[in-house]
């Protein structure tokens, strides 16, 4: 008798858990009272734990925005950090509530996986790192060579592509986290790695000599990388969504963590006023406070300075803006407006 | 008596419903249900959540272009294959390396086993430290230190140690020459085998002979001799039909030959030296569960140390060491899916690494890894449950 309760239980358990009604990632995230974040193992500017166990990152900047949004409190995350294999059953079995981990948006994972990317935080593409002493200054110099890859990745169909159509021979030797790739690439067991561009200059600051390597100027395909969130719950979807844009939205009005509460204060801009819920538009309509847009600025910054300071210049890898500068300074960060 | 019982009627017969039998039947027929039941809505829950959720189902990605490249394959592979084909090269690798693995980890292990029970101090107290050492370190660890063991002190393709110019070693892996067949040398290959039907044969007439007049032949040398010979023989007659592709250095590394990837070596390496580990121990009690008095009774009549070890100590042995060689060959297939720490293409690392996140298909993707290590255990257990029997004391 108690093995037939036990059976029905177990069986209510699972049909109850499988069930899913839109808003319902937001309720739960609300009533447990943080944001479940999955990013990477450790890749430095993206999202990686400093030496106080605080995670830091540009990816991790997405999560502490859509906790600050929901919350006002940007401190209000857990992260689980994943491998490249592990993350979209990560997201699909609900273990987290959103996946920002330098993950490219491309059609398979966006319309097969049960996903939807909410936008794009990182604008990258497929690039080559090699020992200064191998002497290579293409990668069309690199047939026959053997190449240190992540396991799971785009980049391993980008590489197969890239030398198939340029008639080359490769040989790829694929781990599974991006400290085992750097680690063989250390060792010498391939003669390059390759990944995204912006991981190449995060990876290289890992090695003993980060000078004896050289990433090499080819870009062998588009990665835009984005935060994911599972598919039919839109509410969940545009808060993710919006709270990205809020911030690309406040780099533009020239809205920063500095200066946010003298605007707020102070501003006459309309469309200051609407980003920081002074007018105009409802948080309601997402399910969140008014001053949402304001908590974010505060508490995160807008794009520009997570940018800067976790990839950009005032970090240790001192990447440009290139393609992410904004839409109107020669970019591609644009987003619609909030009105 | 009957009239007693309240459950038999006047006939005295006992019901249906209460006869032990029928009720033990009914009972499990019930359980078997639940079972499938419970099953079945597993299943249908699964299938109905991830539609729910837009996540595709079914086994149609096998046919896809699996688009990426493998390392190292046993079969022809490239990236225009399918994903079904990418299963069966991570498949392939897997058996290489548990092969391997058994063969090695065999030999080294009854070695050192016999070797602890040596009357030599030194010989058996090195064993001792051996097992003692490598059976206590997580082998997860010991494969990390091979890789890199192997990997670090070892030269640039560039640099590469040779031997004859055309044996190199280097950090990408050993280059060896590979032969290839011409024409003729099929009948190598047929000399082989007759030579091996010669050997047996050999032995069975050997045997016959001896238990009908008592007189011995060395059956086991003559066979050795036969079929080392006779095929070389054939070789050196028919004209030398194979010649070597050497390995050439070109452009990164070494092309042509037979290259042997320092994943592969530090994987067996490892797996090997720690389950030989056990083996040893295993091979240890085997030996010592054989009561001293049977070598007694044997020397007692007449037999010599060596055919006393042969045919008195190790066929006893062998029904206690079997059983647990058995569960480690399974222990040392199941370990080898640690190869995706290191990057071995096994079915681990290739088909539930690369392919299950190309495709997404998790569930589809674990329960056919899942399948095959059963199927490859299942099938080892078999063999050695056979081999047990057929080695078994015959009770007469």
């Amino acid at each position: 008798m108690t093995t037939t309760r036990w059976v029905i239980g177990l069986g209510a358990a699972l049909t109850l858990s499988g069930a899913v009604h839109a808003g319902a990632t937001l309720d739960a995230v609300k009533s447990k009272g943080f944001v479940q974040c999955g990013v990477s193992t450790g890749l430095p500017g993206f999202s990686s734990a400093d030496d106080k166990g605080r995670f830091t990152g540009i990816d991790v900047d997405m999560c502490r925005a859509v906790a600050a949004a929901i919350f006002g409190d940007a401190e209000k995350v857990k992260y689980n950090p994943l491998t490249a294999k592990e993350r979209f059953t990560a997201l699909q079995s609900g273990e987290i509530d959103m996946l920002p981990r330098n993950t490219t948006w491309t059609y398979t994972r966006d319309t097969s996986l049960g996903l939807n990317f909410t936008g794009v935080n990182y604008y990258d593409g497929q690039g080559f790192l090699v020992t200064k002493n191998l002497g290579v200054k293409s990668a069309l110099e690199m047939d026959g060579a053997s190449f240190c890859i992540q396991a799971g990745t785009t980049t391993e169909l980008n590489l197969a592509d890239y030398f198939r159509s340029n008639k080359m021979n490769y040989t790829p030797i694929t781990f599974d986290t991006s400290d085992q790739t750097i680690k063989a690439f250390e060792a010498g067991r391939c003669d390059a790695l390759t990944s995204d561009q912006s991981q190449l200059y995060a990876l290289r600051i890992k090695l003993s000599d980060p000078k004896s390597a050289v990433v090499l100027p080819e870009v062998i395909s588009k990665e835009p990388l984005g935060p994911v969130v599972r598919q039919g719950d839109d509410e969940w979807f545009n808060v993710v969504k919006w709270s990205l844009y809020a911030m690309v939205n406040a780099e533009e009005l020239g809205v920063t963590s500095a200066n946010v509460d003298e605007m707020k204060a102070s501003s006459t801009d309309p469309n200051v006023r609407r980003l920081l819920g002074v007018e105009g538009v409802k948080g309601e309509w997402m399910g969140l406070p008014d001053d949402w847009g304001y908590n974010i600025i505060k508490q995160v910054g807008n794009y520009g300075e997570a940018f800067d300071r976790n990839v950009g210049a005032g970090s240790a890898l001192g990447i440009a803006r290139g393609l992410n500068a904004l839409w109107s300074k020669g970019g591609l960060q644009y987003a619609p407006p909030i009105r | 008596m009957a009239a007693e019982h309240p459950s038999q009627d006047s006939t005295g017969k006992v019901p249906l419903w209460r006869q032990p039998t029928f009720r033990a039947i009914v009972f499990q027929v019930l359980l078997v249900l639940c079972l499938l039941a419970f099953g079945n809505f597993l299943l249908s829950n699964t299938l109905q959540n991830m539609e729910q959720r837009g996540i595709t189902t079914g086994f149609g990605f096998l046919d896809n272009a699996a688009g990426f490249g493998i390392l190292q394959s046993l079969i022809p592979y490239d990236e225009t294959y399918t994903y079904g084909r990418t299963f069966v090269v991570g498949l392939l690798n897997t058996l290489l390396v548990a092969a391997l693995g058994i063969f090695f980890a065999t030999f080294l292990g009854f070695f050192i086993g016999i070797a602890r029970l040596s009357h030599n101090w030194l010989v058996a107290r090195l064993a001792t430290v051996y097992i003692e050492t490598f059976r206590n370190i997580p082998l997860l660890l010991q494969i990390m230190f091979w890789y890199f063991a192997v990997l670090r002190p070892l030269p640039l393709p560039r640099q590469s140690l040779s031997v004859g110019d055309s044996v190199f070693l280097n950090n990408r892996g050993l280059f060896l020459p590979r032969p290839i067949v011409e024409d003729g040398f099929g009948l190598v290959v047929a000399a082989l085998l007759v030579a091996i039907i010669g050997a047996v044969l050999l032995t069975r007439w050997a045997r016959r002979r001896q238990e009908a007049s008592g007189q011995q032949f060395p059956a086991g040398l003559s066979g050795f001799v036969l079929i080392i010979g006779l095929p070389l023989l054939t070789y050196w007659v028919s004209g030398s039909p194979l010649h070597w592709d050497y390995p050439v250095l070109g452009g990164f590394n070494f092309r042509g030959g037979l290259e042997v990837i320092p994943e592969l070596a530090a994987l067996v390496l490892a797996l090997s030296i720690y389950t030989a580990a056990f083996i040893a121990e295993a091979v240890r009690s085997g030996i010592q569960s054989v009561s001293h008095g049977q070598t007694e009774a044997a020397y007692a009549l007449g037999l010599r140390p060596r055919v006393t070890l042969k045919l008195v100590i190790i066929p006893q042995a062998m029904r206690v060491i079997i059983p647990q060689l058995t569960s480690q060959y399974l222990n040392l297939t199941k370990n080898s899916s640690l190869a995706t720490a290191i990057g071995y293409p096994d079915l681990v690392n290739v088909f539930a690494g690369t392919t299950l996140n190309q495709t997404g298909q998790a569930v589809e993707v674990i329960a056919m890894t899942m399948g095959v290590y059963l199927l490859i255990s299942l099938v080892i257990s078999l063999f050695m449950n056979w081999y047990n029997k057929r080695n078994q004391l015959v009770e007469r």
